[in-house]
């Protein structure tokens, strides 16, 4: 290697205005529609679901200004852009409750892996973003399995989103007895 | 499916997720290190963007919010460089996006209440894909330092946030360009989260007069760096598999 990465710095409170404009309120900027606002854009095959959570900080408070983005297979376990179906979103936690939400399709197993989300979270505060997973709780035997999991040891149940009447939900600790598990990648 | 790996991340070159002179990491740091385990498709992997969605004024920060025949107020500039990755190979077709303080240091954002004003022609953002040689423009006017609550006086070095997306998720970054000669640099609790000097001189961005256009436009250079793929890496394991 001759370069070395340029070195990350935090993203801000004011990442909005890049990332997500017309939820910062430049509503006519890229014509009108947020990047990654929308993954499923025509009638995949696979379970569509809400995927919700919120980041919390160390004393508990959830981040109001944090940007999340979701990278995954599609219905089969396949990555890349596929019939009706992007593959990544990016959502901003909301400014009030930081609640963040993401309309998606659970995804296939990949490569032998448990199926997955990744997660990559940034945030003023955040100095580099952070990369998790979330698993879902309704496949035990594939989480079973699976590596990362398995590497986690008995703080997996972190990266194990739950189900809900509309999909999944996991909150993402950055700090405290729960904190999730983030990933070198 | 094989894909090329992406070099592990020197974190000691980052700065720590717990940089204490910047208040703000203090709750949001995560307090045991990260997981590394074998890179997987979910990281080597990531999004693909075209031109397609890319409008003609997107990477124009002087015209792209500005009303008809008018332009944002400051002093132009453009910010030009080359997305490389580690192995100094150009990265092309790649999104970048930018996102900036207008000429007073104010951003248009609804919690930003700095006293200086808002300007009518700027919004403040932009973006482009990167060019087959990893090249990459915009046109917008120079930011203004600002204030932030910090605990103390802290001003920001005049500064322009980018976000870059590389061919695999693992390689996403979000990373802050900054100006050459900018007497904040050294006294900024963010830029000085960043443990060596010489990292932080890699987001100085160098006043370009070759690229400064007589009676119009000054320009400044700033290259960006994305882990490398390794493809020797990739050749040797399929000579060994
Ligand atoms: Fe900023």
């Amino acid at each position: 290697m001759v370069l070395k990465e340029s070195a990350s710095q935090t993203a801000g409170p004011y990442v909005h205005i890049g990332c997500v404009p017309s939820f910062a309120g430049l509503e006519d900027m890229y014509g009108g529609v947020d990047p990654g606002s929308v993954m499923v854009t025509g009638e995949p095959a696979g379970r569509r679901i809400a995927f919700t959570g919120a980041v919390f900080d160390g004393e508990g408070a959830p981040l109001c200004d944090a940007l999340i983005e979701v990278w995954q297979a599609d219905g089969q376990g396949n990555h890349g852009p596929s019939n009706g179906f992007t593959g990544w979103g990016r959502q901003p936690s909301d400014g009030g409750t930081g609640a963040f939400r993401f309309d998606t399709i659970k995804p296939g197993a990949v490569d032998g892996q448990a199926p997955h989300l990744s997660l990559w979270i940034v945030a003023r505060g955040i100095n580099l973003g952070l990369h998790t997973r979330a698993y879902f709780d309704d496949e035990a035997e594939a989480n079973a399995a699976d590596s990362v999991l398995r590497l986690a040891g008995e703080r997996a149940g972190t990266m194990i989103a739950r189900t809900t009447p509309e999909g999944f939900h996991m909150d993402i600790y950055l700090q405290g007895d729960n904190e999730t598990v983030f990933l070198d990648v | 499916m094989t894909l090329p790996e992406i070099a592990p991340r020197d974190r000691d070159w980052h700065p720590p997720a717990l940089a204490p002179a910047y208040r703000s990491s203090v709750l949001r740091a995560p307090r045991h290190a990260p997981l590394r385990f074998d890179h997987t498709a979910s990281e080597l992997t990531g999004p693909v963007f075209g031109q397609d969605g890319i409008g003609p004024d997107d990477a124009d920060l002087l015209i792209n919010y500005a009303r008809p025949g008018e332009t944002a107020q400051g002093a132009r500039i453009v910010v030009h460089g080359r997305l490389l990755d580690e192995g100094g190979r150009p990265v092309p077709g790649k999104l970048i996006e930018i996102w900036q303080a207008n000429a007073g240091g104010r951003y248009r954002h609804k919690k930003d209440g700095y006293l200086a004003p808002l300007d009518p022609n700027f919004g403040g953002c932009g973006r482009c894909v990167t060019g087959p040689d990893g090249a990459y423009a915009f046109r917008t006017v120079a930011p203004g330092p600002y204030p932030w609550p910090n605990g103390g006086n802290d001003w920001r070095p005049a500064h322009i946030h980018f976000s870059v997306f590389g061919d695999g998720f693992a390689q996403r970054l979000i990373t802050q360009m900054y100006f050459e000669g900018d007497p904040h640099i050294p006294l900024c609790p963010i830029v000085q989260s960043i443990p060596r000097a010489d990292a932080v001189d890699r987001l100085v961005a160098r006043l370009d007069m070759e690229a400064t256009v007589p009676m119009d436009i000054r320009a400044y250079r700033f290259d960006i760096v994305l882990r490398g793929r390794d493809a020797t890496i990739f050749e040797n394991r399929m000579e060994g598999t």
